[in-house]
């Protein structure tokens, strides 16, 4: 089944030697997971374009600042060019052998051109839980008060499947793939996320009233996968209905569950109640590898080289790679140091109304580390 | 069912085809106007679906108003309760003979009837009179204080295909495919719409917002069909923003869309408006207008409320606010803004105002209260 989904995109040869190398995780436990050789680890980083290098020099400033045991093997892939290809590929490789990535966001052309380096690298890798913490950070000024929760977004499916056509001039088919095992797992993996991170409740986010097919299935398999799981509540929101409750009361929501494309909206409707895209981290874990990179995804091509970016979401997001490394000393280091600058230094870059630079609040962060 | 909706949007495809060439063939302004004419006494007549649960109460409130205000309009109450035939949801003759008659309608809520084989009423309603554009602004009203307090946005959502096509089946168990239909004359009808929308609201700025980084054909075609009618209005000014960069400026300050009209897609117009209109105080405070080729309906788009019905606790704002964009449609404007600016000043003293804005009037009070105004 999967493979007749697959064939669209890839070759039956990657198909082939995606699922030997599946099937060898769960044989070989040492396949899994990181590798650290020395005490070392080895990420793969990806600073992406708009103000990824800017924000990945501050990542490796603060990692040296900190003694931080991560060796990054950088690839400065671009989404500007379709020449990159080789590049990816070779950041695929690496990739598939540190097992963790950090990474910026690529840009993608509109309209034309090549399709998304970051949903094909997810795909590829088959990352398919992206995770996205909105909670308020203390002394930066939001509209919105006690605002705490994790989206938990389906990464390999959905609108984002890629298939399209042209059936007639001037008319346009994009398929949205909804399917049971895929729904299932990422159902499964917020249960689990509430549970491991002692939260109470998950709601299932849909449109099943218009959708009743797709996202009927996708509600229907998050309901059934809620029953095992009693300890946990749950309920389920339309998306525009989801979509008001957050700008109006977002402290009602806990873990939320959605498809890919509801995902992205909820993600940066949250970015704006607390404050901007700047400091909202995000992560991406398959059953294999993680990327991390910043929950709100923007390549902020406007800004990009002039030293005003805000370096926290990335920053935030290599702190849960530490996590994800059980380097939990450092994380909490790291973490902490982030977060003083922030409420009690008021270093601001100007996405929240300051006008240090990049560098400033990096330097600010390492003095707090 | 798959042969049955090719077929159906094969005739809409036709009639997208016949209202471009009329489009071109008229003023490029009339795209959407209204087309009704005054009858014997001197009044244009207005098709009143007065709804379900708090619907009569609320249609009975912007009847009063109306009056008070001496607008030039009869009232022609219909009934829509759904009668199925030959296995389809159609209205009663009656309703649709009087809106296809007066072209314009307002329309209170409505309890969609549950069980097999209806289709939702609001999906029969803009199907029946080919209702492709929804228009959906939002603003701030002084004196329910919210989080946000310059919210100026006006909205216009593809309201006859996209995500909402119903094209679905299962390709095999367990695996559904959903189809986001996009065609290129639907697209234009709305940007042709939005540019006319633009033009008559003074704003002058028509922003796209669409996701054709990933969906490069559907939304692709969709920002294509807008970027080719912009060339047709070099007056307005133009742009277009990727769906979630559009959800976090908002959000994060909705200021930078108030000299706007933003368009797009069926499925994003529905969670945007929904999200504007909690940034101002939910869905009993924003009107909402459908523009067809037949005719056009204005609605308010809350609930019923059941639970208040009958009980004359209902808030006729939304219903209200949706009868001004309609008179405005009319080019009734005087009136329309007689009566806006009564009923927002009655909400801003604050004497008057019902529980949901947190006051202690009933309907009735609220009403008088901006009757004693006009």
């Amino acid at each position: 089944m999967f493979g007749r989904l697959a064939r669209q995109t890839t070759t039956v040869k990657q198909v082939a030697s995606r699922l030997s190398a599946r099937a060898m995780g769960t044989v070989v436990e040492d396949s899994v997971g990181p590798k650290c050789y020395g005490g070392t680890y080895t990420v793969t980083l990806i600073p992406g374009d708009g103000i990824g290098q800017e924000t990945a020099t501050s990542v490796k400033t603060v990692f040296d600042a900190a003694k931080v045991p991560v060796q990054f093997e950088q690839f400065d892939l671009s989404g500007f060019t379709s020449e990159s290809d080789n590049l990816m590929q070779e950041a695929l490789a690496s990739l598939r052998r540190n097992k963790v990535g950090l990474k910026g966001i690529l840009y993608t052309p509109i309209r034309k051109g090549h399709s998304s380096f970051n949903v094909a690298m997810r795909k590829e890798l088959d990352i398919y839980a992206s995770v996205a913490h909105c909670k308020n950070i203390p002394g930066i000024d939001a509209r919105h008060k006690n605002v705490d929760f994790v989206i938990i977004r389906e990464n390999t499916e959905g609108e984002y499947s890629g298939l399209e056509h042209q059936s007639f001039p001037g008319v346009v088919e994009s398929l949205k793939i909804i399917t049971r095992p895929k729904t299932e797992r990422i159902a499964r993996y917020a249960f689990d996320y509430a549970l491991r991170n002692n939260r109470k409740k998950v709601t299932i986010v849909h449109k099943a009233n218009i959708m009743k097919l797709a996202d009927g299935l996708f509600l229907n398999t998050c309901r059934a996968v809620a029953r095992e799981y009693p300890s946990i509540q749950y309920n389920d929101m339309i998306v525009d209905n989801t979509a008001m409750q957050l700008v109006s009361k977002p402290q009602q929501f806990d873990v939320m569950v959605m498809p890919n494309l509801y995902g992205s909206i909820v993600s940066n409707i949250g970015a704006g109640l607390i404050g901007g895209p700047g400091i909202v981290p995000g992560a991406n874990y398959g059953r294999e590898f993680a990327i991390f990179e910043p929950g709100s995804r923007h390549v902020a091509k406007d800004i990009q080289g002039r030293n005003t970016a805000n370096p926290s979401s990335l920053i935030l997001s290599s702190v849960m790679m530490l996590r994800h490394l059980q380097l939990n000393e450092h994380a909490d280091q790291i973490e902490k140091a982030v977060n003083k600058t922030l409420s009690v230094d008021g270093v601001r870059t100007p996405d929240l109304g300051g006008s240090q630079s990049t560098t400033e609040f990096t330097k600010a962060v390492i003095r707090n580390l | 069912m798959f042969s049955l909706t090719r077929r159906a949007f094969a005739n809409t495809q036709i009639a997208g085809v016949a209202s471009r060439g009329m489009a071109s063939a008229a003023q490029q302004s009339a795209v959407g106007q209204y087309v009704g004419q005054k009858n014997g006494n001197g009044n244009y007549e207005v098709t009143l679906i007065p709804g379900d649960g708090i619907g009569p109460e609320i249609s009975k409130s912007v009847e009063r108003i109306f009056a008070a205000a001496k607008v030039p309009i009869e009232w022609e109450s219909v009934d829509v309760t759904p009668v199925l035939r030959d296995g389809k949801t159609v209205i009663p003759d009656e309703a649709l003979h009087s809106i296809l008659r007066t072209k314009i309608a307002l329309k209170g809520p409505l309890a969609t009837p549950i069980g097999k084989g209806h289709v939702s009423l609001n999906l029969t309603l803009r199907r029946t009179f080919n209702l492709y554009a929804n228009v959906r602004p939002c603003k701030s009203v002084p004196g329910y204080a919210t989080h946000y307090s310059n919210v100026d946005t006006v909205l216009i959502r593809e309201n006859t295909e996209g995500e909402y096509s119903g094209i679905e089946h299962e390709v095999v168990g367990g695996v559904m495919q959903s189809i986001k239909l996009i065609t290129k004359p639907a697209s234009e009808r709305v940007a042709r719409f939005a540019f006319a929308h633009a033009i008559a609201t003074g704003r002058n700025h028509v922003t796209a917002v669409h996701k054709a980084n990933i969906m490069k054909l559907s939304d692709g075609l969709f920002l294509q069909a807008c970027q080719e009618v912009a060339r047709e209005f070099p007056n307005v000014q133009f742009d277009e923003v990727l769906l979630d960069r559009a959800c976090l400026q908002i959000v994060q300050n909705p200021s930078q869309y108030a000299n706007t009209v933003m368009v797009m897609p069926n499925l994003y117009g529905d969670i945007l408006s929904d999200m504007c209109a909690g940034l101002i105080g939910g869905l009993g405070l924003t009107p909402s207008g459908n523009i067809g080729r037949d005719a056009s309906i204005f609605e308010s788009v809350h609930g019923t409320g059941p639970d208040i019905a009958g009980q004359d606790k209902a808030n006729p704002t939304a219903l209200l606010l949706s009868s001004c964009m309609m008179l405005r449609h009319m080019n009734l404007n005087s009136h329309a803004n007689a009566i806006e600016n009564a009923a927002l000043s009655t909400i801003a003293e604050g004497k008057a105002i019902t529980a949901d804005l947190g006051g202690k009037a009933s309907n009735t009070q609220f009403t008088d209260a901006i009757i004693a105004k006009l």
